[in-house]
């Protein structure tokens, strides 16, 4: 042991009789993750990823992280999840709406291990969920879209029908209406989160349809070479894509799951952890809003950034009546906002989307 | 509604993938190996297919690439099971998994580079949809007119006849495992090099299993591949743009349609076989047997 290595394990030592005695840390928090798509699809489980690797450079020795990835939601999930509950862990994030039960059934089974799942609704005193409010990030590339597109018809890649991602169909569309009431949403169910080829056949399929603005809820980057070769525009989603900046990519909604990860694996580490529902959006800096590119006018920049600060002040919501649902009933009177357990909930389009929700 | 000009193209590019690899599967399985690692050389090939076309510029070179990285990890399948006799399942699955880890360690510098400009040929289309055709032609005239298919249908019927004729069993399979590796390694570099235009890993996205399920459907035949990787991609192709159109579908009972069909065909098969003893249908003899000869 030379004199480095002394001083360093002295005050290792040191730290550990100094710090707060409510955790006796013999053993680093083991915290597992379980991912949907690959850590490489450059989209949502990248930026889950990036939350955890956030965890580690946070915590250090403290915490030892572990991942499942490409987990189909299913009943597999159920069996990744015991696994890492098996090995240990004692907080464990499951990052996709689809392991909704399964993570609820193996909390069931291990009532001492910690869970948190992503986008659910369902919770346990050892379930916590928490969501971004994506339909927030949405709003403003809404706005872009309907000022951007020349031939009125926007596409929307969508990847399952549930609330989270119905949402954001709503949000983008209501804005795009807002600035352009010409324009007319066009929406395609992949049935999948991630499938390059599938996503990139969707993206094909709209343009066909002559759609010249996609909104994409789907993980992979394939829409946006699509978009690329065909010179229309798009967003990035979950992750910056920046790749593909400064088109077809003129702008992009970044899931940021660091603070939150940091914040939650602290908690169980101080012993204040308890089972909740978290859902922040872009004043807590949740959901990020990638640069704007200068394919985009400066005053449409301008719109939508002004658009963006006024949901981040909470001085707008984007779901403000007067707004009707698809069918033609009334949803929000003039100046209501829409509650919480209606958007999570959500499983109506509003008026104008003449798309339907597959049942 | 929808152009039709527009959704034969789409629907001649979805089933190009799975054309190559099940036509790649359908000489593996008439031979009478089982591998289920298409899924895993398809990525290898998506990869290696890339990352060639990326180097030298070249779409055809990366297809080349891809057809020999393919037929490379499908060389360990061969050593598996047809020198130290593993399971052929338990070492297909094995295949998949390697191939995907594989792929993923070795992609990573390719993330979000961008592909070549693919192969237009003939209406727009990349050259190797028209190639698959040409592919489904000539192994259905290798299997069922030339000589060496016959003696690769005779090994796949029945190892221990054929070994008794005098024919390498052995070395008619491994053969036959490294060409279905490079065909499987072709459809999974058209994924990464013509219709997804980028690498991604995971991108095969299950295709391989799709290319699995299409030579069962197909009742072992090289038409019958063609007909289901039509299907197959047809149904794809046919509702997202339905989707596109503002057409209600129902997306899941389309999605389920082709795998319904494989049932049906399955059923008929084997109604078909119970009453009537034509030879040359069903499933090959020797199907996931390994062969060890005794003298």
């Amino acid at each position: 042991m030379n004199r480095r290595e002394l001083i360093a394990s002295v005050a290792a030592l040191s730290a550990v009789t100094l710090a707060a005695p409510a955790f006796a840390q013999d053993e680093p928090l083991k915290v597992g993750f379980i991912y949907v798509g690959p850590v490489g699809d450059g989209g949502w489980t990248y930026q889950h990823d990036l939350g955890r690797q956030a965890v580690e450079a946070e915590f250090g020795d403290r915490v030892e992280t572990t991942f499942i990835e490409s987990v189909p939601e299913g009943a597999d999930a159920e069996r990744a999840i015991t696994q890492l509950a098996l090995a240990g862990n004692t907080l464990i994030f499951t990052t996709s709406f689809g392991f909704m039960d399964a993570t609820i059934n193996v909390a069931q089974k291990f009532p001492d291990v910690k869970f948190e799942h992503a986008t659910g609704y369902k919770r346990a005193d050892n379930v916590a969920t928490y969501d971004a409010r994506f339909y927030e990030g949405r709003a403003v590339m809404g706005t872009i879209a309907g000022r951007m597109t020349e031939s009125n018809k926007i596409g929307y890649i969508g990847s399952f029908p549930i609330p989270e991602v119905i949402q954001g169909i709503n949000s983008s569309y209501i804005h795009a209406k807002k600035v352009n009431p010409d324009v007319e949403m066009r929406v395609v169910w992949a049935y999948s989160w991630f499938d390059p080829a599938k996503e990139a056949d969707a993206a094909a399929a709209l343009l066909a349809e002559g759609v010249d603005v996609i909104l994409q809820h789907t993980d992979s980057t394939a829409p946006m070479a699509k978009l690329q070769e065909a010179g229309a525009i798009g967003f990035g989603q979950a992750s910056d894509m920046a790749n593909f900046a400064p088109s077809p990519r003129v702008s992009s909604i970044i899931d940021n799951w660091a603070p939150y990860y940091i914040e939650r694996v602290g908690a169980v580490l101080d012993g204040t952890w308890e089972s909740k529902a978290t859902w922040a959006g872009i004043a807590e800096g949740e959901v990020e809003i990638g640069e704007i590119t200068e394919a985009v006018p400066a005053e449409v920049k301008e719109e939508a950034l002004a658009l963006k600060d006024a949901i981040a002040s909470g001085e707008y919501h984007p779901f403000t009546g007067p707004l009707n649902k698809a069918d033609g009933t009334a949803w929000l009177a003039e100046g209501e906002t829409a509650s919480d357990e209606d958007l999570s909930g959500m499983n109506f389009f509003v008026e104008g989307i003449t798309a339907q929700i597959p049942q | 509604m929808i152009d039709l000009t527009t959704l034969i193209p789409a629907l001649l590019i979805a089933a190009t993938p799975i054309l190559y690899a099940a036509l790649g599967e359908l000489v593996v399985e008439r031979a009478g190996v089982l591998n289920l690692g298409v899924e895993g050389m398809m990525i290898v090939g998506a990869l290696a297919g890339f990352a060639a076309a990326v180097a030298t510029g070249s779409p055809a070179m990366g297809f080349v690439a891809a057809a020999a990285a393919g037929a490379a990890v499908s060389m360990v399948f061969a050593l598996l099971t047809q020198f130290l006799l593993a399971n052929q399942v338990a070492s297909g699955l094995a295949l998949t998994l390697f191939g995907l880890g594989l792929a993923a360690l070795f992609g990573k510098s390719y993330e979000g580079v961008k592909a070549p400009a693919m192969m237009a040929g003939p209406m727009g289309l990349n050259w190797m949809v028209w190639i698959g055709f040409v592919a489904v032609a000539a192994i259905w005239f290798f299997l069922n007119r030339t000589r060496p298919g016959l003696i690769l249908r005779g090994v796949g019927e029945n190892h221990d006849a054929a070994h008794g004729l005098g024919h390498p069993v052995r070395r008619v399979r491994i053969a036959a495992i490294a060409f279905g590796g490079a065909m499987a390694g072709i459809g999974g570099a058209f994924i990464s090099i013509a219709i997804v235009l980028q690498w991604t890993e995971g991108m095969t996205a299950g295709a391989g299993w799709i290319a699995l399920a299409i030579v069962v459907f197909s009742n072992w035949t090289a038409p019958g591949v063609l007909a289901g990787a039509w299907l197959f991609g047809g149904v794809t192709a046919l509702q997202l743009r339905l989707q596109a159109a503002g057409v209600a579908v129902p997306v899941q009972l389309l999605s389920m349609a082709p795998y319904l069909a494989t049932i049906i065909v399955l059923t008929l098969i084997s109604a078909r076989q119970k009453f009537s003893r034509r030879a040359g249908l069903g499933a090959p003899g020797s199907l996931g047997q390994n062969f060890h000869a005794l003298r």
